[in-house]
């Protein structure tokens, strides 16, 4: 494996007493997509929000390429190259579609008040640019039709892929996905598993937190497993899927569902 | 020293009425998620009506003590009205409008009410008949009358009976189940409406006895009182924790406190250089200080996410 | 000012081609805002009160395309906002006024004005911007109070302010040797010192209608709009927040500082009187009548808000000697109690505002929010 993308070393946040997050560490390299999954309430959530600077974490941190992240500081975080979708869908509910992406290029692009007053060649381009780059994104994830439609028009589904084209809109090394599949029906869901699959084809490592079983040894080359904010464990689907922690911590209610699940599966990464 | 104990005195007494009037913001708040702009208002009407109420029965020879309380009941009855009325008209037909949109039409009731009560008493000041006998009565060196001791006990009296409906009555229990989450209140059979109605008509005549004994206390009514006295309030129940009712207890007491020593002692602090008409800044001062260091305000433990 | 509709311009194709019919409206806009002071003053023969109500209204549209910035775009609420007016207004009057002696030029004290403004409203917004919208509400509306106190008292032991007397006898606005108290010839036309003063304001209003509908549709506007939207999901876009909002706040401020320092020239007299919180609040109901983030909308409402509390004082007296045959109650609160019913009014049957924008409307026609 080569040098990770992202390092978290003993990652520790405690909510009033509620111990969210104990001591988690895992490393994901660059190129992957790494699954987390875990019960309601294991703390996947939490850890995305300490990754993405949302929380500070009361212990340990995170190295993002090389160098380490900074805590509670979410833009800083975007700049660095770490975007993120909301389990909850976040849009901005009154802006369009394309608007909703085109905010997502701030972080990369740099006009100030006097461009926007002044309007000079250089605004004028990166203006653009940015325009044209939400138009791409908008038809790389598949709702380009809907460019003009206030966000919270959309469909439960596309605004899920408004939220990833937003995020890629930052120009990410990694994406954090939140659940993206929940909600979503069958037809969605392969949808997604073709989109997820090709943001990493082109260069992007994921970190995917999902309930959908299936859907996580399918895709994922590997799997971290919280529970009570814990790392049980952290392999390649095939492993974690026949662990006996995981299957008594997460998947003991139907092992059997998830074992055919994820076998065809499991070792396509 | 003495000057010391008397500022305490002086800040009880209006720490109390800023207490009364600050628990209807903080009622309204916690369960509407508004600020009722137009409560302050409804302060100046309870004391507008009250004065009339009373110079009109001692007119007619009414003995004092009965004067006074059918002054007090009178009062009580038209803001509780007014506040029915308000929040029926005003506020009603807003809920899940945009959040300025309310804010707007308290802004109108505000105005509408102070220049109604122009139209009714006039632009002059009207001089509040003396409704206890001037007794005094030395506390360490510093004096205290028996209108304030009154004021202090009625407010006290007042606030703790409502403490009681709210934390031990059927009504109360169904007033805290609205404010943490009117929709869950309404399927657990809480009738919402009528909750909201009954805490701006339990607000307003907490509102009208404030209103009585700003007007007692100072022997001044005026159609423009309630404007800078609902602005101290609110500051009071943001102070406290707005939306707690012992926060507004709490923040009213002390912003009273805050104001009166602050204003005693700005002269010595500054060398000379401000003097006590710098009053009026200490309630904001403290209020930024406090918002900015302790966002939920003093009391409060929670900061619920409105949006 | 080429951009069709505010609203519609970032979101249709730029290249988009302006219709025959808008260009007209356009035009003919344009022609009656030119005509204006001859309109009121002239043909329908309202006199100079009318005309100084006309320059007023203008002077607040600023204003409140200043605090639009702030409300409209990013979402915060601002209750205080008249103090930045206030901050410019006496700027010009002390830096240009007998008071200290100082006849400083009006082309160096307004944008020294609103640089000023600008600084204050920094200074409000670092420590209070992560409050939440009432907080901050609350928090504006006490620094509101605290600038106008200060204004009133500061007066001794050092006279800076002059305190509740104000400050008299100011320099009248002048702008390259020509003064605005005094006829001025442009073209072989005599202006008199209202209509000239009227467009002076009109084309710094226009400069500011300018700005902000060139800020709307950029980088920052959207940033704005993005913090008012979501702001956890702003940040996660990479948005500092906080500085995105303190821009904001600089921005509306020292809209409010040019503003202030137009009034006090303007009125010759400035005292703490002129920026009470109701001052404050009435231009918070320009923008949320008008049609909060929708620049034509918040032009309206600041134009009705300042005309019409005048159209009401004129017929207050004689409605009423009509109906009644006297006077029966005071025309001044008459026309108040009228003006806050029809602010509850609009806001129960209008609660978008009375122009919102194309898009929230059609949100509001919808479903509720």
């Amino acid at each position: 494996m080569s040098a990770p993308l992202l390092d978290a070393r003993g990652v520790a946040k405690d909510f009033g007493g509620v111990k969210a997050l104990k001591d988690v560490s895992l490393s994901i390299a660059p190129g992957e997509i790494y699954g987390l999954i875990g019960p309601n309430g294991a703390g996947k959530t939490t850890f995305f929000n300490c990754l993405t600077g949302l929380y500070a974490p009361d212990g340990g941190g995170f190295t993002f390429a090389g160098a380490p992240l900074k805590a509670s500081a979410p833009h800083q975080a975007a700049r660095r190259g770490i975007a993120r979708t909301f389990q909850n869908i976040r849009l901005f509910a009154h802006m369009t579609a394309r608007e909703n992406v085109m905010v997502g290029r701030h972080v990369r692009t740099r006009a100030g008040v006097i461009g926007a007053i002044l309007r000079d060649p250089r605004t004028r381009a990166e203006e653009a640019a940015i325009a044209r780059r939400a138009d791409e994104l908008l038809h790389y994830v598949g709702i380009a039709d809907r460019a003009h439609d206030l966000a919270k028009h959309l469909s439960y589904g596309d605004q899920r892929r408004l939220e990833i084209a937003r995020a890629l809109a930052t120009e990410p090394r990694l994406l954090c996905l939140d659940e993206p599949a929940a909600g979503m029906n069958a037809t969605e869901r392969a949808a997604l598993r073709t989109l997820i699959a090709g943001i990493r084809a082109d260069g992007v490592t994921v970190l995917l937190i999902e309930h959908d079983v299936k859907l996580v040894m399918g895709l994922c080359d590997r799997v971290a497993v919280l529970d009570y904010g814990q790392l049980v464990v952290e392999d390649v689907p095939a492993v974690v899927q026949r662990d006996p922690r995981v299957i008594e911590a997460y998947l003991g209610a139907a092992p059997d569902e998830a074992g055919q699940g994820g076998a065809g599966e499991g070792g396509h990464a | 020293m003495d000057i010391f104990i008397q500022q305490i005195i002086n800040g009880l007494v209006l720490g109390s009425i800023y207490a009364l009037v600050a628990l209807g913001y903080t009622m309204v708040y916690g369960i509407l998620g508004l600020i009722n702009f137009a409560h302050g208002e409804v302060v100046m009407l309870g004391a507008l009506t009250a004065y009339s109420t009373i110079t009109g029965l001692l007119g007619l020879g009414v003995p004092l003590p009965l004067a006074a309380l059918a002054g007090l009941a009178v009062a009580a009855l038209l803001c509780m009205a007014v506040g029915y009325t308000v929040e029926r008209i005003a506020y009603r037909p807003l809920r899940g409008a945009p959040r300025l949109a309310p804010l707007i039409t308290a802004i109108g009731v505000s105005i509408v009410l102070q220049n109604g009560a122009m139209m009714v008493w006039g632009r002059n000041y009207h001089a509040f008949p003396n409704l206890v006998p001037e007794r005094q009565y030395d506390v360490f060196g510093a004096t205290i009358t028996l209108l304030q001791v009154l004021t202090v006990l009625l407010a006290a009296l007042t606030m703790a009976g409502l403490m009681l409906l709210v934390l031990r009555t059927k009504l109360g229990r169904a007033m805290r189940a609205t404010a943490e989450n009117p929709a869950i209140a309404q399927l657990m059979g809480v009738d919402v409406n009528r909750i909201v109605s009954l805490t701006f008509v339990l607000g307003s005549a907490l509102a009208a006895l404030a209103g009585l004994m700003v007007s007692a206390n100072y022997s001044i009514a005026h159609y423009y009182m309630g404007f800078i006295l609902g602005l101290k309030a609110f500051t009071a129940a943001v102070l406290g924790g707005i939306g707690n009712l012992a926060g507004a207890m709490v923040g009213g007491i002390l912003l009273g406190l805050i104001e009166s020593l602050g204003a005693g002692y700005i002269g010595d602090l500054t060398g000379g250089f401000f003097g006590s008409n710098y009053q009026d800044v200490f309630a904001f001062f403290v209020l930024i200080a406090v918002l900015v260091f302790r966002p939920s305000g003093l009391v409060g433990e929670k900061v619920a996410e409105r949006a | 000012m080429a951009a069709a509709p505010a609203s519609a311009a970032g979101r249709a194709p730029v290249s988009a081609p302006i219709p025959a019919r808008v260009w007209v409206a356009y035009a003919g806009l344009a022609l009656l805002l030119a005509l204006l002071p001859w309109l009121v003053g002239g043909v329908l023969g309202l006199g100079n009160a009318w005309l100084r109500t006309l320059n007023f209204a203008v002077l607040y549209v600023m204003l409140a395309l200043g605090l639009n910035i702030v409300v409209g775009f990013a979402g915060l609420l601002d209750l205080g906002y008249i103090a930045f007016y206030a901050v410019g207004a006496y700027m010009y009057a002390l830096l240009a006024s007998p008071h200290f002696g100082l006849h400083l030029p009006a082309w160096a004290i307004l944008p020294a004005g609103a640089a000023l403004a600008g600084l204050f409203g920094v200074i409000l917004g670092a420590p209070t911007l992560r409050l939440r919208g009432d907080y901050l509400a609350i928090v504006t509306l006490g620094f509101g109070e605290i600038v106008r106190i200060f204004l009133n008292n500061l007066n001794a032991p050092v006279n800076i302010t002059n305190g509740p007397q104000g400050v008299s006898g100011i320099d009248p606005l002048a702008f390259f040797g020509v003064s605005l108290a005094k006829p001025v010839v442009v073209a072989g036309i005599t202006l008199l010192p209202l209509a000239a003063t009227y467009y002076v304001f009109l084309l710094l209003a226009l400069g500011v209608v300018f700005v902000t509908l060139r800020l709307e549709n950029s980088r920052i506007g959207r940033a704005w709009v993005a913090i008012r939207e979501d702001e956890v999901a702003a940040k996660a876009c990479g948005i500092d927040t906080r500085n995105i909002k303190l821009l904001a706040f600089a921005m509306g401020a020292s809209f409010g500082g040019v503003a202030g320092g137009l009034f006090a020239g303007f009125q010759a007299f400035v005292s703490p009187e002129s920026f009470s919180l109701m001052e404050s609040v009435m231009v918070l109901c320009m923008v949320v009548l008008g049609g909060m983030g929708h620049i034509p909308g918040v032009i309206l409402g600041a134009v009705l808000l300042s005309l019409l509390p005048e159209a009401f004082r004129y017929a207050a007296v004689p409605v009423q000697k009509y109906l009644f045959g006297h006077v029966v109650v005071d025309p001044e609160s008459l026309r108040m109690l009228l003006f806050g019913l029809a602010l509850i009014l609009v806001m129960l049957y209008r609660p978008a505002g009375l122009w919102p924008s194309p898009l929230r409307k059609r949100e509001l026609k919808r479903s509720g929010p």
